[in-house]
């Protein structure tokens, strides 16, 4: 169990290599180079190559790669050259407001999906499953960054209920759990999580559905079990698949915020993905990018822990 | 002894076998047999070929030009006389700029996944198919790009890029290549397991032929199956990218883009605003229950 | 391709030689998932086959019979180890190539399903080597539908079915007829009648047997139905963990068996009759773990004849009787105490 989460731990030094340098070559893609995106075009070459040298933009690929590498493992990001504060600051807040949001976000989804998932696997009548699929699939089709504007136009333009935009009260700093700052949350943790909601409904009817159909539950039955003893043990059964498909919805809500963060102006790491792109600002999208990737890989490799760990079948190592 | 039943002859066991066929049917006479007896599937199909066929007929369906602005009509209500859908910020007809929207909106969504599988499905069923260290290599290269939530890589690819039709699609395809080759390494892998694999290999067969022959015809339906599941996916997403600035240009009718610029009309003419979104939703709903459909289709047991 | 293969080196040369075969599986562990251990599958293992004849192995599932089929077609790469080929090294220098060995030697799976490609036609199935050797289409269609009528299944009406819409005997019936598009000389039937119901098992078994008469067939018949065995072979192998303990012929074999393993295997088969009932299991438990072979006789952690030398040193094979036995109890001078 140590010995395999140690190894898939290791394993993830060539994989993080390759994101560390795809991550790298982000700032390289973009037309043009990096500086001309923050000095006037008609700003004297001197300056030009001052800055360049400053930022390093001067020294072929590798050595600007291995320096980035180095700078960066000793935690420092850089700096931001659209606000010139320091990048791992600045991702630093808006990863917290965005696990804020991720986190409710999960938990509506979650909570819904598994009571939904198994309500339609365990429904008689077929106009539950039905409902429950139907609900499932607009889940999984909507655009969510419409359903964004729809429930804007609804609770805030047409109703008045709700805040359209921000963290919190405009005066407000930083997040707190009050009602203020609830209030501002409802909207966009709704539009999140839509996408997981349809996805794990989708995975825990299926599941389940597949476990019913085994024959240990009817042996169970057969044993004189009543349906809420077998409910659990077919719970049981349906967790490890579920818990999977969970760590990568959880992930991909954190990663794939960003949408959702600019329609509502959540200060999160997507708003802030979106801002540094319109100002070029690459040190904060490769911080930015960094992070939330290297988060994504821990979160799987601490799912697929937790799997071994809870699906007995699973001996790895 | 001998073996208990030892009466037994060639001549019976030949008359036993010769039973008369029914009419023999191939795997994708199946499969076709079973998407005409689907009913949603054959309604989606329908819509589907609706929107696809109009985008590509607009021009010549006779309807407003969608470029065409005009400052005193802007924000027309749905229902205005001429102006069946309303017109938007800049007075452009919105019925125009929906169906001419489509062009756009389903090529950005429907390409990156059909060159992602082109691309995907060859590396995925070389690593299944070759096993070993083109395995490893192939397959840990796409680990890296996993190491990505897909949207987030989306937008740091074509953040970086640049806005623009041309770096939407290339992001979109590098977003779509490692969870098709997954796919296909996966299916490939299973079906090289199986015997008739090593029975054809014991034939002194070369390994094009094999994989042409034994191999291609036994994964490429799971994984169309799953490309086609992604096409709302890349749908979403592209409009998403469109919705953010990085994706097509204005003054391109696209539905993404359309949303994005019709944002600032909430107040004004909500359900306008939301129309765009509404052409995203069916279509990629759609996209989903044909998928599903196909899926079920193929899914024939024995 | 369309001549038939013909003898070289006379009746009396081998048709396949086998000598120190060894094939060792990787078990990925460890912290870097570096093998550190192994599945000791087949382990320096010799064997001859003679022209003509049936040889049947026989032993527990797991001990390797499988593994042997596909070393012998080069399905897998030996770890070491040298075949020939009446007289022709196999992938030597100055050899015949695997591809040369594959077209003398095919070879009957055990899953009837899974040996079949469920898209494509039975004709298509069987007219695949033919083609692949150079062989017309259509030349390839009627040798198809001929190796169908040999096997018993009328072409016109299977010619054109799926694997699907046949029963498990009519497939392995396919399959055989597959194993003989390429005129092979020598057939490796692997548990090819296993998974049949006893009535199909006999019909095919009996079909093989004329096959082998008109084709003039080598047959290497792997199965672990002592009585199927029996039946068909002229010498019988019989293995233990990746090694061959006794290997005669079958009227030896079964009828004075020398080796303790093979004499348990034979008094546990069911007797048809009531006076010979088998009273209590003659040997106990699982095989140990290929991966960690015992030291010495392999055998003897489930032996009731085991003494020390077992576990000291490995018996070899060694003539006892009319067979070749690898056991202490029938080597001279062992340092067993029922050695001779």
């Amino acid at each position: 169990m140590l010995l395999y989460a140690l190894r898939r731990l290791i394993y993830l030094v060539p994989v993080a290599f390759g994101v560390s340098l795809l991550v790298f070559a982000l700032v390289h893609l973009a037309p043009g180079d990096p500086i001309s995106a923050i000095v006037p075009p008609d700003a004297p070459k001197e300056v030009v190559d001052k800055l360049k040298e400053y930022y390093g933009f001067d020294k072929p690929l590798p050595v600007q790669y291995g320096r980035w590498l180095l700078v960066t493992l000793s935690g420092d990001f850089g700096t931001s050259i659209g606000t010139g504060r320091p990048v791992a600051q600045e991702v630093g807040s808006a990863f917290g407001n965005t696990i804020i949001l991720a986190i409710a976000a999960c938990l509506v989804a979650f909570s819904l999906a598994i009571v939904l998932g198994t309500a339609a696997a365990y429904a008689k009548s077929r106009v539950v499953d039905r409902l429950v699929t139907s609900i499932a699939l607009v889940g999984v089709s909507v655009p969510h960054f419409w359903l964004a504007i729809v429930l804007v136009i609804i609770f805030s333009v047409e109703l008045g209920w709700l805040p359209p935009m921000g963290l919190g009260p405009e005066n407000a700093t930083g997040w707190r759990l009050d009602w203020p700052h609830i209030r501002h949350m409802i909207l966009p943790t709704i539009a999140l999580s839509v996408i997981p909601l349809g996805v794990m409904t989708r995975t825990v009817r299926s599941t389940i559905k597949e476990i019913l159909s085994m024959e240990f539950v009817t042996a169970l039955q057969a044993k004189g079990m009543n349906d809420r003893q077998i409910l659990f043990h077919v719970l049981k059964n349906a967790a490890p698949v579920c818990l999977a498909v969970m760590g990568l919805q959880a992930g991909n809500l954190i990663g794939g915020s960003i949408l959702i963060e600019t329609v509502f102006a959540w200060p999160g790491t997507g708003f802030l993905l979106n801002s540094a792109i319109f100002r070029r600002d690459l040190p904060i999208l490769q911080g930015t990018t960094l992070v939330l990737a290297f988060f994504f890989m821990m979160l799987n490799l601490t799912v697929d822990v937790i799997q071994t760990f809870v699906d007995p079948r699973i001996k790895r190592g | 002894m001998a073996i208990q039943s030892p009466s037994l002859d060639l001549g019976a066991g030949a008359a036993v076998c010769a039973t008369p066929a029914a009419h023999a049917r191939g795997y994708w006479q199946q499969v076709a047999r079973r998407l005409r007896r689907d009913p949603v599937t054959l309604v989606c199909a329908a819509i589907l070929l609706l929107i696809v066929a109009s985008a590509l007929a607009a021009p010549w369906l006779g309807l407003a030009d969608p470029y065409k602005t005009s400052m005193i009509r802007r924000l027309y209500p749905i229902g205005s006389p001429n102006f069946l859908l309303g017109t938007d910020e800049l007075g452009r007809d919105m019925f125009a700029r929906l169906i001419y929207g489509g062009r756009l909106s389903l090529f950005m969504g429907v390409t990156p996944v059909a060159l992602a599988l082109l691309i995907g499905g060859t590396l995925g069923i070389t690593a299944g198919f070759l096993g070993g260290r083109v395995n490893m290599a192939i397959m840990r290269v796409m680990d890296v790009f996993y190491a990505f939530p897909s949207v987030l890589l989306a937008i740091s690819l074509s953040g970086a890029m640049g806005a623009g039709a041309e770096n939407t699609l290339l992001a979109l395809t590098i977003v779509f290549i490692p969870p098709i080759c997954r796919v296909s390494e996966s299916v490939t892998t299973q079906v090289r397991g199986f015997d008739f694999v090593d029975a054809a290999r014991a034939s002194g067969a070369g390994t094009l032929t094999i994989v042409r022959v034994h191999v291609l015809g036994n994964v490429l339906g799971p994984i169309l199956v799953y490309a086609t599941s992604l096409i709302s996916v890349a749908i979403i997403l592209a409009a998403g990218l469109s919705f953010l600035g990085l994706g097509v240009k204005p003054p391109e009718p696209e539905w993404g883009l359309m949303l994005n610029t019709l944002r600032q009309a909430i107040y004004v003419n909500p359900v306008l605003a939301a129309l765009p979104g509404v052409m995203i939703f069916i279509t990629s709903i759609c996209f989903n229950l044909m998928s599903d459909g196909l899926r079920a289709a193929m899914d024939v047991k024995a | 391709m369309d001549t038939v293969m013909k003898d070289r080196g006379g009746p009396a040369q081998p048709l396949l030689l086998a000598r120190d075969l060894r094939k060792h599986f990787p078990i990925p562990g460890g912290l870097l998932g570096r093998a550190t251990r192994v599945v000791r599958a087949v382990d320096d293992l010799s064997l001859s086959v003679e022209k003509g004849e049936t040889l049947g192995v026989v032993g527990e599932s797991g001990c390797g019979k499988s593994t042997v089929a596909r070393l012998l077609m080069r399905l897998l790469k030996p770890d070491r180890g040298t075949m020939v080929l009446d007289g022709d090294p196999v992938d030597e220098p100055h050899g015949i190539t695997v591809n040369e060995l594959r077209r003398q030697v095919q070879m009957v799976f055990q899953d009837s399903y899974a040996s079949l490609n469920p898209r494509l036609t039975i004709v298509e199935t069987l007219a695949f080597a033919p083609k692949a050797h150079g062989l017309p289409a259509a030349e390839a269609r009627a040798r198809s539908r001929d190796l169908l009528a040999k096997v018993g299944l009328d072409p016109n009406s299977f010619a054109d079915r799926y694997p699907h819409e046949l029963s498990g005997g009519q497939r392995q019936r396919v399959n055989i007829a597959r194993a003989l598009a390429l005129r092979p000389r020598l057939v490796i039937l692997d548990e090819a009648v296993s998974a049949l119901d006893k009535s199909v098992e006999a019909q095919v078994l009996n079909m093989l047997v004329d096959l082998k008469n008109e084709f003039g067939l080598t047959y290497v018949f792997i199965s672990h139905d002592l009585n199927v065995v029996q039946y068909l072979s002229d010498r019988v192998m019989v293995m233990y963990l990746g090694k061959i303990v006794e290997i005669g012929s079958v009227d030896a074999i079964y009828g004075d068996p020398q080796h303790p393993y093979t004499q348990a295997l034979l008094s546990a088969r069911p007797s048809m009759d009531p006076r010979k009932r088998t009273r209590e299991a003659p040997i106990q438990g699982d095989p140990p773990n290929p991966i960690d072979p015992p030291s010495g006789c392999r055998f003897r952690t489930r032996c009731p004849f085991a003494e020390d030398v077992c576990a000291k040193a490995e018996p070899l094979l060694n003539a006892s009787g009319a067979q070749e036995v690898a056991c202490h109890m029938r080597i001279r001078g062992s340092g067993h105490t029922k050695a001779p």
